[in-house]
């Protein structure tokens, strides 16, 4: 349901340097995977993710998404894209500023064209399944850390996406909040049947997930499925 | 959706109040100054338009004017002084008229027959100058008029009592007199018709029996106290012109008829003249109509405040150079909330239409503001000059659609600039 054929991604920077980031990456992720993609940086982690997001589009090799190939779209093409397939969650949280977290989770279904009411009893209902429906009216900078994160999990839930892309989803919290946010991730695995991808630098994090890619200079170095967890 | 875009543009502005409020502040300066000199330039021409209207737009005057020289006038100018000619283009020598210069009551005639039912009639006075109306201890000044019937077409009188000057007064010693000088001689329950007036003029001394009383309008541009400022008192031509050797007249005023195209009659009249004193070296008839005057001024009132108007419109330019700018600014600053919109699925119009939006509600609300303190600074400078207060809605209208297109105008680039953000740099930037 995710399939990265011969992926190659080059930056060109000025007429005789290129800079290749990705080599010829395979990968498949089947529906219902928890996975997650570790590497140093400058592996390619990044970049790998963005493609998978749809955020980018490959130099080389197909990505298909649903069925869907994916590669050589065009903007709005991918906007849509990603409206419909994917849920982002970032390091830095990337709420809207000055905006409630219920208009925050509202949003993917706003670009959708959902309806006013529509969009808030989805958004009601994902802010309950984190425990955050007694703050859905705050505004993001009166939320802390870990209760950034599961709004902008909940919003990333909105559009019932098929993947869901974490990027360094802990990055910015602590330990302890941290591990609650993957427990959400896991729950969100377990009791929905979603994909989830987790982009980390952080072996304890990906210790949590059933399948660890690791990356080294744009190629998969290992891809290994975590016998504790399938256990 | 639109509705949802015009929330998040309010939204964005009030958070910012201050960079909002000195956003609009140009656009608020800009659309308030064109308003104002729109709503003064507009009440002026109303006012002349009302000052002049009186003065009637179906007269054409005529006068005989010596004919302009293109050249050698300098050599003749030692005789004696312009008497009061009027100065147009060309020199003049300052040659005295003589009766065969003049226009004859023969002439008039003539020209009654040629032009038929077009001219209602032909307004002839003759001016006395100014007198004394004296009864004892009573007195009021007066402007003594000797008229024809033809110039009450021109100068429309409101009379309230009695009749006004026909042709059978023919000089019988008979006047038409105002309202006020009926109340300030005779006083109350006294009718005036009938009455006798003694006015005495610097040489003689001539008494006129009342047979009209007109209601008299006080002057908004007198300058004299409304006690002292003298009113017209009308007699027969006829009268008036006892005693004087020239009896052709240097200037008539054809009055039109009421359905008559008056334009195309001063330009038919004007050459029907033109052959009347083709064989005349000296002197021509020149025609001159009011309602071409009136054309004049209000159109050379609409340029110069357009003129303003385009000024100020200047000051509109840079109030939107003014909004692109911070908009500009407003942009960088949310790069990374518009990489996050684009990685939620925003396309490319949401981001334009929500930058345009905003862009729009600055200059929109600014050119409200702008357009009350507008009206406002108008009514003040109506008040000052005396004038009425008139606001068009196309003004009202026009600027309110003017703003909004400044905010299209220089909202887009920006809009634009967001819109093609590409999503994974907007949502790297720090």
């Amino acid at each position: 349901m995710l399939e990265l054929n011969d992926i190659v991604k080059k930056y060109f920077i000025g007429e005789p340097n290129e800079l290749t980031v990705l080599k010829g990456l395979n990968l498949t992720i089947s529906e219902g995977e928890l996975v997650s993609i570790v590497g140093q940086s400058g592996s390619g982690k990044s970049t790998l993710m963005n493609i998978m997001g749809a955020l980018d589009s490959p130099t080389e090799g197909s990505y298909v998404l649903d069925g869907v190939d994916v590669s050589g779209m065009r903007d709005n093409q991918l906007s849509a894209i990603r409206n419909q397939k994917i849920g982002f969650v970032f390091q830095t949280f990337n709420l809207i500023p000055r905006t409630t977290a219920l208009s925050n989770v509202e949003l993917p279904l706003f670009y959708r064209g959902d309806s006013k009411r529509k969009r808030s009893e989805k958004a009601k209902e994902l802010l309950k399944m984190v425990e955050m429906d007694d703050r859905m009216l705050h505004m993001p900078n009166e939320l802390s850390g870990g209760q950034k994160q599961r709004v902008a999990i909940a919003r990333s839930l909105a559009n019932n996406p098929s993947i869901i892309l974490a990027d360094e989803p802990t990055g910015a919290l602590d330990t302890k909040t941290g591990n609650l946010v993957i427990d959400i991730f896991k729950k969100i695995n377990r009791e929905q049947g979603k994909t989830v991808i987790i982009i980390t630098h952080n072996e304890e994090i990906a210790k949590q997930t059933n399948r660890i890619i690791t990356l080294r200079d744009g190629e998969i170095i290992s891809d290994s499925l975590n016998e504790r967890m399938s256990a | 959706m639109a509705w949802e875009n015009l929330l998040l543009a309010l939204s964005s502005l009030l958070s910012n109040k201050m960079r909002s409020l000195l956003t609009m502040l140009g656009i608020i300066i800009g659309i308030a100054s064109i308003i104002t000199i729109v709503i003064i330039g507009d009440a002026l021409s109303a006012s002349v338009e009302d000052g002049l209207s009186g003065l009637g737009g179906n007269t054409i005057r005529v006068f005989v004017q010596e004919r302009s020289t293109q050249q050698g006038g300098m050599m003749m100018m030692g005789g004696p002084g312009g008497g009061g000619m009027m100065m147009t283009r060309g020199s003049r020598s300052g040659r005295q008229t003589e009766s065969k210069d003049l226009i004859s009551d023969e002439m008039i005639a003539d020209l009654r027959a040629h032009f038929g039912s077009q001219v209602a009639g032909v307004s002839l006075s003759h001016s006395l100058g100014s007198a004394e109306a004296r009864d004892l201890a009573l007195s009021s000044n007066v402007n003594v008029y000797g008229v024809n019937v033809d110039y009450f077409l021109e100068n429309s009188v409101e009379l309230l009592h009695g009749r006004l000057i026909s042709d059978e007064d023919e000089m019988e010693q008979v006047a038409v007199v105002s309202d006020k000088l009926t109340d300030t001689m005779f006083g109350f329950g006294v009718d005036p018709i009938g009455q006798q007036v003694r006015v005495y003029r610097p040489t003689t001394i001539e008494i006129y029996t009342i047979i009209g009383v007109y209601k008299y309008e006080q002057s908004s541009f007198s300058m004299m106290s409304a006690e002292e400022t003298p009113t017209d008192l009308y007699i027969p031509l006829s009268t008036a012109m006892v005693g004087i050797m020239e009896k052709n007249h240097s200037n008539i005023s054809v009055i039109g008829a009421a359905n008559t195209d008056i334009r195309a009659l001063t330009t038919s009249l004007e050459n029907y003249l033109a052959g009347v004193y083709a064989t005349n070296e000296f002197f021509q008839a020149s025609v001159m109509n009011m309602s071409s005057i009136l054309d004049t001024i209000t159109s050379t009132l609409g340029q110069i405040s357009f003129a303003i108007a385009v000024i100020a419109g200047i000051s509109l330019v840079v109030g939107g150079i003014g909004v692109m700018n911070i908009m500009l600014v407003s942009v960088t600053e949310r790069t990374r909330e518009i990489g996050t919109r684009k990685a939620l699925g925003a396309k490319n119009f949401h981001i334009r239409i929500q930058f345009v939006v905003e862009a729009l509600i600055v200059t929109l609300i600014g050119g409200i503001i702008g357009m009350i303190l507008g009206v406002i600074f108008g009514a003040i400078a109506t008040s000052l000059f005396d004038v009425r207060l008139v606001v068009s809605p196309f003004v009202i209208i026009g600027s309110m659609l003017f703003s909004m297109a400044i905010g299209v105008f220089f909202g887009l680039y920006p809009a634009n600039k967001a819109a093609k953000l590409d999503p994974i740099e907007a949502l790297r930037y720090e």
